[in-house]
Formats: C-alpha cells, structure tokens, sequence
C-alpha cells in the first residue's frame, strides 16, 4: 500500500479544478441565488466557526456508525456460518435478508425511536440494518465457494467439521468477507448519518452530523450546510480507510489482489 | 487439543505398502449410464500403476473411489483387504492443482494433514523439514504459494502428500499442467522419491512417455462405459533416468501403448 507522488498528483491536480470550477459556477449565478452556494472560503470559515459543534456531531456520529457496523459484522458473520451450513437454512433465509435490505430507513426511523428510544440506539440499528445485508451476502458467498477439492482433502485426512471451517472455510472466505466490509464500511458513516436525520435526538450534546443538517437547515446557513457535508465526506474516508488498512493487512501476503512481495 | 484420532499415522516400524483389490466394480452417477463398468484389477504392494485413457472413461472416478470419496454401485473394492474409507491404511491424494491454503506458508501447508490427523507438534517441524528437503524445497518453507513457481507449488503438493508416510498414493494427472521439461524433472524426482520409501501408486495420466516411464504396470482404458481395455507390462528395471527414455525397450513399450490406445480412441467414435 505504497502511497506514490503519481497517486497524489493527479488528486491534487482534479482537487484544484474541483475548486475552481465551483468559484466559477458562484462567479456567474444571480447576485439573488448566491445564498444557494457560498463560496469555498466561506465554507472554510464556517468551518472555523462551527468546529466544536461539528467535531462534536461528527464524534456522535462516529460512534453510531462505528457501533452498528460492528454489530453488523458480529452478527452477519455468525449468521454467514449457520447459512453456509445447510442449503435448507439458506433457502429459508435468505428472502427474508432481502426484505430487511429492502426496507426504508424513513419508515422505520419512527418505529424503532418508539421501540429503542431517539439518538445513539436508534442511529446504531440504523447503521446495522444498512451495513448488515452485503456483509451476510459476500461472506456467506465465500463460506459456499471453498474449493471442492480442498474441502475433499479436508475429508480424505479426516479432518472434523470444526477444523474443515476454523482451516478452511473461514479464511477461504475472508477475501470475500472484506469485499462485504469495504461495502459496509462505506454505508456505515452515510447510515449513522440518515439515521440521525431521522431519528436524531440532539439531547445532551447527542446530536450528530445529521441532526445538525436539519438545525443548519432550518436557519438556512448554508456555508455551515456545506460544511457537515465535508465532515460526513471525511467520516466516510476514515471508515474505508481503516477497512482497507485491515483488508491489507490479512490478505497483502497470500492474496492475488494484492501485488506480490518481492521475492 | 488435536490428538490421535484412530491411529498414530507415522509409525516407527517400517510400514509396507498395500495392496489394492478391485472385483467387478461397477460405478454410475444418480440415474445416468454406467462410467465403470466390470473393473477388475489387482495390485501388489509396491506396484506402480499408470492409468491412461480417453478423457471422460472414468479414471478419476476410479481414483476417488480408492480415496473413499465416492462409493461404487457394485463389486468390492479392497485396499489391504478392506474397504476404502476410515479403516483404510493411510493414504494421499494428488490433483491436478497443486490445491494448496494460499493464505499458509509452504511449511505449514505440508503440516496441514500432520495436524488434521493429530501428530503431535514435537514430530511436525521435523518431519515437514524433511519431506520438503525431499523436493528440494527446504529453502522455501517461509514462502507462501503464489510466490512459487508452478513446478515448485506442485513439488508442495507432493511433499505434503508424503508427510503422513502413505501407504497409498493416488495421483490424478499432477504434472498435467507443466511445462514437458518440468514433467520429466518431477517425474525423476518422484522416482526417487519411491526409492526411499513403500507405497503403491496409482498414477492418471495422459501422457504415453510419463507413463511407460514412472510405471511397472500401464493400464489403458476405454470409454463408454469406462472399463479396463489392456494392460501392458513394463518391465524396464529401477532405478530409471533420464537415459531410459532413449533405450530402445523404452520406446518399443511406449510405442506399443501409444497403438494400443489408438485402437481404444478409434473404437470410441
Ligand atoms: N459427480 C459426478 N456426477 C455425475 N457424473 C459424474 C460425476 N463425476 C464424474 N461424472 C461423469 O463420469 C464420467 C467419468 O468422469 P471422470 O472424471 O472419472 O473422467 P476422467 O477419465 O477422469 O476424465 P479426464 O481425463 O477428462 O479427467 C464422465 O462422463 C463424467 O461426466
Ligand atoms: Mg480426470
């Protein structure tokens, strides 16, 4: 996971554009519409103004997301191995997972704020009903797609199901597993966020990031608007980023999506 | 926690290699034809038996009913005198793919069948040394798979089915994916490999030379359904080298499989 000046190069280069075309779009709409989109130094200064608030918000949201992704993994795994055990589980199952991705936050947000209470338990099961469904689906994929032939190698040493699963299944499956978490890892912070739009409780400095949006919003600050959704921007970074750094570290040596080391 | 489970598979005394039994063995899929149909064959320990024949005939099939993964439909199938499965004296399984744990180091992946069959830890380090230093691998013990080369990955494979000391080795086309250069090199090195210890091998191949040279014994197959077609006796003596394969004997006998599998294919169409 070299970090090369080729990489950051043409990063730095779009970045400047980014902020160039967007001084540009502000240079030519109405004087009557610039409250729409506040320059970029305004934004930064918003950020400046706002930060104890924002660094606060983005801390809560933080941790919801952080809480309900971990409970998706605890649980989508354990779920992952009791359905690659039996077809007849799976087949059970799995219409059911579907339905619980298919169901919209905005519709439950209400229930579960009578059910588990506004702000932190609310944003976490948020967070776990968005994260928990392509962590099942890719790990149980992987659990199912062992080599036959290893898993006949497995039997002809008379290996027992225990070992056949801690030996083989599971780190057979952990590459699909982080392609499951790399998902997750991107819908946890963008979860905890919806959820505390629309379940947020800002009681007790509880509030976060989306719980801000709605106060910005209803004052119409707009650089502030602007500047919750950077934070959301560099929330989301920090969750990929740790996902990946993980990824790499127990796949880089063995796993063909990863360069090879040297000899 | 992993201790011996039916046996300790490495013994001390020096085990002898078995003997296989098959007595009109017949063996088909769910409602499909047969694939093997009247198998009868005998192996004395010791006996090397290559396997050749048209692609789809069933020898894979036959192999993995040796292993005990599959069962036949009818007719007796004897490895020392019982049947294939738990009871059966320790055997190994070679494929085609070196079918190793990519996410082990070479070491452990040769380990793996010591701690599946519960040797205890003590013995493992010194046995996987020296299976490894046997194909001449001891150097890459640390590697992990990818970093080898195809020959040396399935050099692992073998080292790895060496390290339980079977009594039985059954391998299904392993050197089918090399390089002609890298067969023969492995197909001398397995050669040798016998000289230093007691199995009978039941060795699937498609290629004439590799068999008329590894084997004492070549069976050539038909298909359709699947049964033994002839049998050819090689009786080049061992040690073989790499010179055997220009002695004459060496080449009339491969001649001679190379015609008699050509009437097996033709009488196919
Ligand atoms: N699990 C299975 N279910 C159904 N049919 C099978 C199964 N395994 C093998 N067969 C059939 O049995 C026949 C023999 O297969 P087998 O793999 O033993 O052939 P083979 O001689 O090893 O061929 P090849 O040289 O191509 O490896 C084939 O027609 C195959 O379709
Ligand atoms: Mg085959």
């Amino acid at each position: 996971m070299k970090i090369r000046c080729s990489t950051i190069w043409p990063a730095l280069i779009a970045g400047s554009a980014f902020i160039a075309i967007w001084y540009g779009v502000r240079g030519i709409i109405s004087p009557a519409r610039e409250f729409m989109l506040p320059p970029p130094h305004e934004v930064l200064a918003a950020f400046g103004e706002h930060a104890t608030e924002l660094l606060n918000a983005s801390r809560n949201t933080g941790i919801g997301a952080l809480l309900g992704f971990s409970l998706a993994v605890v649980v989508a795994v354990a779920m992952a191995l009791t359905l690659s055990l039996n077809n007849l589980i799976r087949a059970g199952l799995y219409p059911y997972l579907m339905m619980m991705q298919m169901m919209p936050v905005i519709v439950i947000a209400p229930i579960l704020v009578l059910w588990a209470g506004a702000g932190l338990p609310s944003v976490t099961i948020i967070t776990f009903l968005i994260c928990f469904f392509p962590l099942v689906v890719n790990t149980t994929q992987g659990l199912i797609s062992t080599d036959r032939s290893l898993v006949e190698l497995f039997k002809m040493y008379r290996a027992s199901k225990w070992q056949e699963i801690v030996r083989l299944r599971v780190p057979a499956a952990l590459p699909y597993f982080f392609t499951g978490l790399r998902i997750a890892g991107t819908l946890a912070p963008i979860g905890a966020i919806v959820g505390d739009f629309s379940a947020g409780n800002s009681a007790g400095n509880g509030g976060g990031l989306g719980f801000l949006t709605l106060i910005y919003g209803a004052q119409f600050k707009m650089a502030a608007l602007f500047a919750t959704v950077f934070s959301g921007c560099v929330l989301g970074f920090v969750f990929v980023a740790a996902v990946s750094g993980l990824s790499w570290l127990c796949l880089h040596q063995w796993h063909d999506s990863y360069e090879k080391p040297d000899n | 926690m992993e201790t011996c489970k039916n046996f300790c598979p490495v013994s001390d005394t020096n085990p002898q290699a078995c003997s296989v039994r098959l007595q009109s063995v017949a063996k088909k899929f769910g409602d499909g034809p047969d694939v093997l149909q009247d198998i009868n064959f005998d192996a004395v320990a010791g006996d090397f038996v290559a396997i050749i024949g048209p692609s789809g005939c069933g020898k894979s099939t036959l192999l993995r009913m040796l292993a005990g993964l599959v069962s036949q439909n009818s007719g007796q199938i004897e490895i020392d005198g019982s049947a294939p499965g738990r009871n059966s004296p320790e055997l190994s399984y070679v494929f085609q793919e070196p079918t190793l744990l990519a996410w082990q180091r070479v070491a452990a992946n040769v380990e793996l069948p010591l701690i599946l069959r519960g040797v205890p830890a003590a013995r493992r380090a010194e046995i996987v040394q020296r299976c490894l230093r046997q194909v001449r691998l001891g150097e890459r013990a640390d590697a992990f798979p990818r970093q080898l080369s195809g020959g040396q990955q399935m050099r692992v494979s073998i080292a790895r089915a060496l390290a339980l000391d079977p009594r039985l080795l059954l391998l299904d086309e392993p050197f089918g994916a090399l390089d002609e250069m890298t067969r023969n090199h492995l197909n001398e090195e397995l050669l040798s490999l016998r000289e230093a210890a007691s199995w009978t091998a039941f060795f699937v191949t498609h290629s004439v030379a590799e068999a008329v040279f590894l084997a004492n014994r070549v069976i050539i197959m038909s298909a359709n359904p699947g049964c033994i077609a002839h049998e050819v006796a090689i009786d080049l003596p061992y040690p073989r080298t790499p010179a055997t394969r220009e002695e004459p004997s060496f080449q009339q006998l491969a001649a001679k499989v190379s015609g008699l599998l050509r009437t097996v294919e033709e009488a196919a169409k």
